[in-house]
């Protein structure tokens, strides 16, 4: 499903992970660090395709059993794929968070937005000083 | 869950915290404490309660005790005192029997809700005159405040929110408690007694709880309290649990929180309490608030407390709006995920007239109306033992 080699996966602040596919696709979702940090997940919202977003914006609402946490756009671009198998099986985001727990699949509408997302080591070291 | 508090006040620590913390319990501001949010997880938490037994510390609420000044243990002193906190509550203090306790509210002068609290008679002859109340623990200054300022004269408070109160919430909870406190397996439903640990610490046991389940709350003083709570926790049934279960938990059982579902501007009959209004009580109006509350009583509320069934799967927050018809009639006011029966769950108030079980209702969340009904309390059935 996913490049599960870390090497080519961005991260943001906001905890999300996108993997930019040469095609200039992205498949993005909640890194492991957010997941462990919301609690077990029971509901996740996800966006329509074919809605446009821009970086930054809300896009998704992943919920524990107490609370909801917005997930916000990585980068810009349309929404060309979710994923269904978590209306069923929100759970999915706690057990495989960086592979089949993944939320979305969007086309970039810029790529320059790539400049100065952290990779996975700059990120694990973002986590670590929270 | 109530506020949490947010203010860089000091926050007192129970006498459990250091319990708490090494079970791995994440601490958050809680009406002026440290308290656990949680420590697995806030469902696996709330699931083993409801299979097995969970462990609260829920010491930062106000245990205490009002002592009549003069003539505590003679004859007629329980008639005193409870004449005297019938001032402020609408049940019926006077009829309770020695050991029983009973669920109410402080009312204001225009009968709104000041606190819910757990009022007892105790059993032992020589502490008749007495009653022990248990308050929430963010309105428990006030209470007591408000308690010594209308009663003052009368009676001595006795704080006791220096001390362990800890519930022990689940199936399991009369065999893990038996095994330490011999005896308390024979208590029925809000009844209370005092037991000695090793036969020598002195502590207060009462069959009650929060979750819907069968279970005990247990005062004691924090020296042996520390080493009771450190061995039922050791026991393989027996596990911490947080704030954030015992509020699904209490949600699932229909249970109202203080500062959400009621507060000083709800009376109890909108809080669909009105069964805390005794009849002896209705008859002589003789409580605070008795105008209002019982014109509401005898025609109808303006809103009602109702449960509600969200349809799809995303659940609904306190602060929801109601719609019917594209009409707002009301707001959720607890909301959340129901572990126990894998669906959403909520409560909140609607206008009167929307009340009825099975009213198709919509709940506006993101911006966007979604299905729901109006369904009975609780969602799941409760377990409390039936009262002996």
């Amino acid at each position: 499903m996913t490049d599960s080699n870390n090497s080519s996966r961005y991260f943001t602040e906001d905890h999300e992970w996108l993997v930019v596919n040469d095609d200039g696709t992205g498949l993005t979702g909640v890194s492991a660090y957010a997941a462990n940090q919301l609690g077990e997940v029971v509901y996740v919202e996800l966006p329509e395709v074919g809605t446009t977003v821009n970086k930054g914006s809300e896009v998704a609402v992943v919920e524990s059993v107490k609370a909801a946490s917005d997930v916000f756009a990585p980068v810009s671009g349309e929404i060309i794929e979710v994923n269904n198998d978590l209306e069923g099986n929100p759970e999915i985001v706690n057990e495989s968070p960086e592979d089949s727990g993944w939320l979305y699949k969007l086309k970039l509408t810029n790529l320059k937005e790539l400049e100065g997302i952290m990779n996975a080591e700059a990120y694990s070291k973002f986590c670590q000083d929270l | 869950m109530v506020e949490q508090d947010e203010s860089s006040r000091e926050l007192k620590r129970t006498p459990l915290f250091g319990v708490m913390k090494s079970f791995g319990g994440q601490m958050v501001s809680f009406a002026g404490y440290e308290s656990a949010i949680q420590f697995e997880g806030i469902k696996s938490e709330h699931l083993w309660t409801r299979s097995h037994a969970g462990l609260f510390d829920v010491s930062h609420m106000g245990p205490s005790t009002l002592n009549l000044k003069v003539g505590v243990g003679r004859e007629g002193a329980h008639d005193s005192i409870a004449k005297l906190i019938e001032m402020l509550v609408p049940s019926d203090i006077r009829g309770l029997r020695a050991g029983q306790s009973r669920l109410t509210v402080l009312l204001s002068e225009d009968g709104g809700i000041l606190d819910d609290l757990i009022v007892g008679r105790p059993l032992e002859e020589n502490r008749q005159g007495c009653l022990d109340l248990v308050v929430n623990g963010a309105c428990k200054e006030n209470d007591w405040r408000l308690i010594e300022s209308t009663l003052g004269s009368d009676i001595r408070l006795e704080r006791k929110d220096d001390q362990i109160l800890f519930a022990l919430q689940g199936p399991s909870a009369v065999d893990v408690l038996s095994q330490e406190l011999p005896g308390v397996e024979a208590l029925g439903f809000m009844r209370s007694q005092t037991f000695r640990w090793k036969d020598q610490f002195e502590c207060t046991v009462s069959r009650c709880g929060y979750t819907g389940e069968d279970g005990f709350e247990t005062l004691i003083k924090p020296e042996p309290g520390i080493e009771l709570v450190e061995k039922l926790l050791s026991h393989p049934e027996v596990k911490p649990v947080g704030l954030g279960a015992r509020d699904s938990l209490r949600l699932e059982a229909g249970l109202c929180l203080y500062g959400q579902d009621i507060d000083s501007n709800r009376t109890p009959v909108e809080a669909n309490l009105t069964w805390l209004v005794s009849k002896r009580r209705r008859a002589a109006r003789d409580f605070r608030g008795s105008e209002r509350i019982m014109q509401e009583i005898e025609n109808s509320p303006r809103i009602l407390r109702v449960g509600i069934q969200p349809e799809e799967r995303a659940p609904a927050r306190a602060g929801t709006a109601i719609y019917k018809d594209g009409k707002d009639i009301g707001e959720i006011t607890s909301g959340g995920f129901g572990p126990s029966i894998d669906r959403p769950v909520a409560m909140g108030y609607v206008n009167y007239e929307y009340a009825k079980v099975d009213t198709e209702i919509e709940l506006m969340i993101r911006g966007k109306l979604r299905p729901a009904k109006i369904c009975p309390l609780p969602f799941v059935p409760p377990r409390n033992r039936k009262i002996a």
